[in-house]
């Protein structure tokens, strides 16, 4: 602690950069670093070990194909989920650690960077790609499109949000993450009070990936309002797209919150303006309400489109319509509106008067009304049905039996005396932790679990499916229950080291909690490899495995690039179901060439720059920053200009993908 | 009022519900205190009622939920082929409007125990009584104490005994207290589960709790949202004693000597840790509303006036110029670094009320002009030269300014 600051030395040529900057210091990180690159190098290595560099580029970075775009997101998802729950070990060991006058193993200028960081990657580099990818997959096969509205925008929306999370995880070996909390409230996250780099990765990476999510909202909304399969009304739409077009709608109407606020923040810290700052007329309380009118409808961004997966999965295994189909739309959509008009209820604390804080409180509880309509019709769906427990089926009732516990204490919280004895305890994080992993996580492991075999034409391996699946929910049941009971202690959150030594003891089985969800994560990872080994068993040549009811399953799986040789029509809500039970027959000729978009390295090529532009920004590499941003308006001009953009797959090759899908059917069924 | 009722209803069966939750939990609760179901104070005690009459509102439905999930899973498995199978039944307008009703019955209860509850249990509203059955008189002063987050200790003033302490906070039993909360530098949140809820404690705004103590006794309070490095020890003891036990202690603490003046005050300010417990015989008066105006520091415009001034239209150029980089710098002392300079705004006007007659500013503000980074010096400018009258006027000795923080 000096209390004589030596003035910031900014290299005209490296801004802040300097060998500092690495903390090199710091055993854990240079570890992590070392682990990172030798890993790295061998992935590279075998990559080029195998040449798989030219089709990495051509197949897959530079595709425009929805399909290959959502494995992408879902990819980047996977990898970023690993970062983010080693953060989450790091916190478990550190707080089961820290009683009696021990302080652990991390300082405060670790751990506080851990906590933040984990919350963010959590929710903008987990959660949301993970949600995005699955959209960007299923949302055009159901709906019977051959790509989303405009498919290069695509592409670049997933770098952007890639270019996003490469700064996030550079801030771990270049200078420091933001130690904050995952919403960084001024005045802490000020200029005066955090000085160094961390806010500024926190700000760029939120704002380069919210540009990719904004334009992959747009780009959806557009898809899924104007591609529809000829006959396929509104009120014909499956429930999922039903859900992800809500959730589109919430993100291109919240996130331009979300980057209004965070550049008011980036002008506070860069040119000195006062919006947040405690003096001069700022107002942090500002940034709170701005903050959280983006981050309530952010939650429903994430489980909108899992409740829509939930529906699909409930009337595919039970073998049965959906239960209230239009109840089901209208809660969607009431929820969507609603969520809009909560946000106070995450800072009843900063003192408004009862009468704000009962109208947030009860708008918040209302949504438990629609939402409660929605657990009934899976529960009527069930209902007289034929169900069958393959995994997807497993995941949706351990939502059910999980989500409903979170969202009573959610609305506990809503009640406003009860969230002033509640309020950032570890009962909100047990809380919030019962609804994002027992719905957004368990709804992913459903949808991955469901569509699969559709991505890549085999099934997941039951076995490695069921460890991993007893082993989240036991694991999730044993990590967070504790810390209700904590919080109803009056622990409250973010905390490093504690004094009473009578809490250690939930913290260890919240320890032992997290390590068995660790062995979760470990059996689903080796429940893909162990299926990728054995794809030839798992094979499902039908493109149909579980008797699905609505488009994407009457394609092939993998899809074609096309998707659909011929737009289907559509006669009835579970569009599939209905060709099936009339006996609907494939079209075996008159293909005609089909017109589809061309890959382009564009995305690749802007993201690139904006990741440049960034780092440069967040190190005040000024030249750097200027350059790199007159890059992407260069080649963002140059790509306007670029006709060579659309092609014709001929119809002999359509007709020979179709004649081959005909044989399988034939001889494989 | 039926929600009325159900408050009462939840007072009369308190044992037997505090009962439930723990005889789900019991095998695991034995033994661990909830203070937030079991706190000292009777706000916290209504907090934590409500706590458990809502939970039982919602179990209402939740449990039915869950039996009927497990039930129609295992009934409705597919190697039953005794269930009753109906692929296309997808409607009924009974079934729906019962889904859509019964969640609505409970958030309609819920809502008006919200609203009554929201609204009695105000923080800032003033108690109308110390425990079940004891109303407050009228003519009962509540006891006044002003709470400030420093980083990281919490220092609290006692205007009525004149006192002040930190990371101590001492309370009569069974008597009203009247917190006004607020912070130096960045927001906290007030907190002593066993008390009452918490509220935040932010700099430049003044929030408020009204609770009381029912039982003497050592409790704990602490900052409820993160403030940074030290955010983990910024802890206090609550001590609760009896009226007699608290004249004494405030007494002992008026004997012990030391005074919180601004100068005291911005040392403390400085960020530190595990600050031990200390106790201070004076606090100069108006300090605490000196800390919520954020003009603590020497020469430094208090808000109240630069939003009066403002109110009338500002200073227009002048307001510009009269502009100074502030003197302390937290950023350094909280070891996080170099920040580039913060400013404020110079004082114009005369001492607080209640400061008549003592030197406000300690040291003189610097008075040579203002430089930008790299800029020469724009003598030409106009400067404000009401603040060297005003800073003229109200310094007796003047001392010379050390440019000592950069």
């Amino acid at each position: 602690m000096s209390a004589d600051p030596t003035p910031i030395p900014i290299s005209p040529i490296f801004g802040r950069l300097s060998l500092e900057s690495f903390p090199l210091h710091e055993p854990i990180i240079v570890a992590t670093f070392a682990a990172v690159v030798i890993g790295g190098l061998a992935v590279l290595g075998l990559i080029t070990r195998y040449r798989l560099w030219g089709w990495l580029w051509r197949d897959w970075f530079t595709s425009v194909d929805h399909k290959k775009i959502g494995i992408m997101y879902m990819v980047l998802g996977l990898i970023m989920f690993l970062r983010g729950f080693a953060d989450a070990i790091m916190m478990r060991i550190q707080q089961a650690m820290a009683f009696g006058g021990s302080e652990g193993y991390l300082n405060s200028h670790h751990y506080d960077q851990i906590f933040t960081a984990h919350g963010v990657i959590m929710i903008f580099f987990v959660a949301m790609p993970f949600v995005t990818g699955l959209m960007n997959y299923i949302v055009p096969l159901q709906i019977g499109a051959r790509d989303v509205s405009f498919p290069f925008l695509n592409n670049f929306s997933f770098w952007m949000t890639t270019a996003g999370a490469v700064l996030v995880m550079m801030s771990l070996f270049v200078g420091e993450f933001a130690q904050t909390g995952w919403l960084a409230y001024p005045p802490l996250s000020g200029i005066a009070y955090s000085p160094a780099t961390g806010v500024d990765y926190y700000i760029w990476a939120l704002q380069i990936a919210g540009v990719g999510t904004t334009l992959s909202g747009i780009n959806l909304i557009a898809t899924i309002l104007k591609m529809r399969a000829p006959g396929m009304g509104m009120m014909k739409m499956p429930v999922f797209t039903w859900t992800s077009l809500c959730t589109n709608v919430l993100i291109v109407a919240s996130f331009p919150v979300l980057t209004a606020v965070l550049t008011l923040l980036s002008l506070d810290r860069y040119v000195g303006t006062n919006f947040f700052t405690n003096d001069f007329g700022g107002s942090p309380m500002m940034y709170v309400n701005l903050i959280w009118i983006w981050g309530h409808p952010e939650v429903y961004i994430l489980i909108l489109p899992l409740f829509g997966v939930f529906s699909e999965v409930t009337s595919t295994f039970s073998g049965k319509k959906l239960f209230g189909y239009t109840s089901m739309v209208y809660a969607t959509i009431v929820i969507t509106i609603l969520s809009y008009l909560v946000w106070l209820h995450h800072f009843f604390t900063m003192g408004s008067g009862p009468s704000v804080n009962s109208f947030f409180g009860i708008t918040t509880m209302v949504i438990s009304i629609p939402t409660g309509a929605k657990l009934f019709n899976w529960l009527f769906t069930m209902y007289r049905g034929r169900i069958r427990f393959e995994l997807p089926m497993m995941w949706t009732v351990a939502f059910m039996l999980t989500f409903v516990v979170g969202g009573m204490t959610g609305v506990l919280l809503a009640v406003p005396p009860a969230d002033f004895v509640l309020h950032n305890s570890l009962f909100l994080i047990a809380h919030f932790h019962n609804v994002i992993i027992g719905g957004v996580l368990f709804g992913l492991f459903a949808a991955i679990n469901f569509w699969w075999p559709k991505a890549f034409g085999f099934k997941l391996d039951v076995f490695w499916g069921k460890i991993s699946f007893w082993c989240w929910v036991v694991g999730f049941w044993l990590a967070f229950m504790p810390l209700y009971v904590l919080g109803l202690m009056g622990v409250t959150r973010r905390m490093r080291v504690f004094d009473d030594p009578s809490l250690q003891i939930w913290f260890i089985i919240a320890g032992i909690g997290a390590a068995v969800i660790a062995v979760g994560i470990g059996a689903m990872l080796v429940q893909f490899a162990v299926s990728i080994w054995k794809r030839d068993q798992l094979r499902d040549t039908t493109g149909d495995p579980w008797g699905g009811r609505t488009l994407e399953w009457s394609t092939s799986s993998p899809p074609p690039e096309y998707n659909f040789a011929f737009t289907p029509v559509i006669h009835s809500l579970d569009a599939w179901h209905d060709m099936k039970s009339r006996g609907a027959e494939r079209p075996t000729q008159g293909f005609r060439p089909i017109h589809m978009p061309k890959n382009t390295g564009t995305g690749v090529i802007l993201s690139a720059f904006a990741t440049i532009m960034g780092f440069a920004l967040i190190w005040y590499i000024w030249w750097l920053a200027a350059l790199s941003f007159a890059g992407i308006l260069t080649v963002a001009i140059g790509h306007t200009f670029n006709y060579r953009r659309d092609f014709h797959i001929p119809a002999a090759t359509v007709e020979t993908t179709e004649g081959a899908r005909t044989r399988l059917l034939a001889t494989g069924t | 009022m039926p929600e009325i009722t159900m408050l009462a209803l939840a007072r009369r069966f308190r044992p037997a519900l505090r009962l439930l939750p723990a005889l789900v939990t019991l095998p695991l609760l034995s033994g661990c205190g909830m203070v937030v179901l079991e706190p000292a104070g009777d706000v916290a005690r209504q907090q934590g009622n409500l706590v458990i009459v809502s939970t039982i509102l919602m179990l209402l439905i939740i449990v039915p939920v869950m039996a009927l999930t497990i039930f129609f899973a295992w009934r409705y498995r597919a190697a039953n082929k005794e269930a009753t199978y109906k692929p296309d039944w997808d409607h009924s307008t009974q079934l729906e409007l019962v889904i859509w009703a019964a969640p609505l019955l409970i958030i309609i209860c819920l809502g008006a125990l919200t609203w009554v509850g929201t609204h009695l249990l105000d923080p800032y509203r003033p108690l109308a009584r110390t425990a079940p059955g004891n109303p407050v008189a009228t003519e009962v002063q509540p006891l006044d104490v002003q709470v400030v987050a420093l980083d990281w200790k919490w220092v609290f003033i006692y205007p009525e005994q004149g006192i002040a302490t930190v990371n101590e906070l001492a309370l009569p039993v069974d008597r009203p207290i009247r917190f006004r909360i607020s912070a130096s530098s960045v927001m906290n949140s007030f907190y002593i589960p066993a008390l009452a809820g918490q509220i935040y404690a932010m700099p430049g705004m003044e929030t408020k709790l009204h609770a009381v103590l029912n039982r003497p006794g050592n409790y704990e309070g602490f900052s409820a949202n993160y403030s940074g490095a030290g955010f983990s020890k910024m802890r206090f003891k609550v001590r609760g004693m009896d009226g007699a036990g608290f004249t004494t202690w405030a007494s002992q603490t008026k004997g012990a000597g030391g005074t919180l003046d601004r100068a005291a005050y911005l040392r403390l300010e400085r960020p530190s840790e595990n600050e031990p417990v200390r106790r201070f015989a004076g606090v100069e008066a108006g300090l605490f509303d000196a800390v919520v105006n954020m003009c603590v520091e020497p020469g430094k415009m208090c808000m109240r006036d630069m939003m009066a001034l403002d109110a009338k239209g500002g200073l227009g150029l002048a307001g510009i110029h009269n502009v100074r980089p502030l003197e302390y710098d937290k950023t350094a002392g909280r070891g996080s670094g170099p920040a580039p300079d913060r400013k404020m705004v110079a004082a114009l006007c005369l001492p607080l009320p209640g400061d008549e007659g003592k030197p406000v500013m300690e040291r003189r503000v610097d008075l040579s002009p203002l430089t930008g980074a790299g800029l020469s010096r724009p003598g030409s400018l106009p400067r404000a030269t009401f603040i060297a009258a005003a800073d003229e006027t109200s310094i007796p000795t003047p001392i010379p300014f050390a440019k000592s923080n950069r």
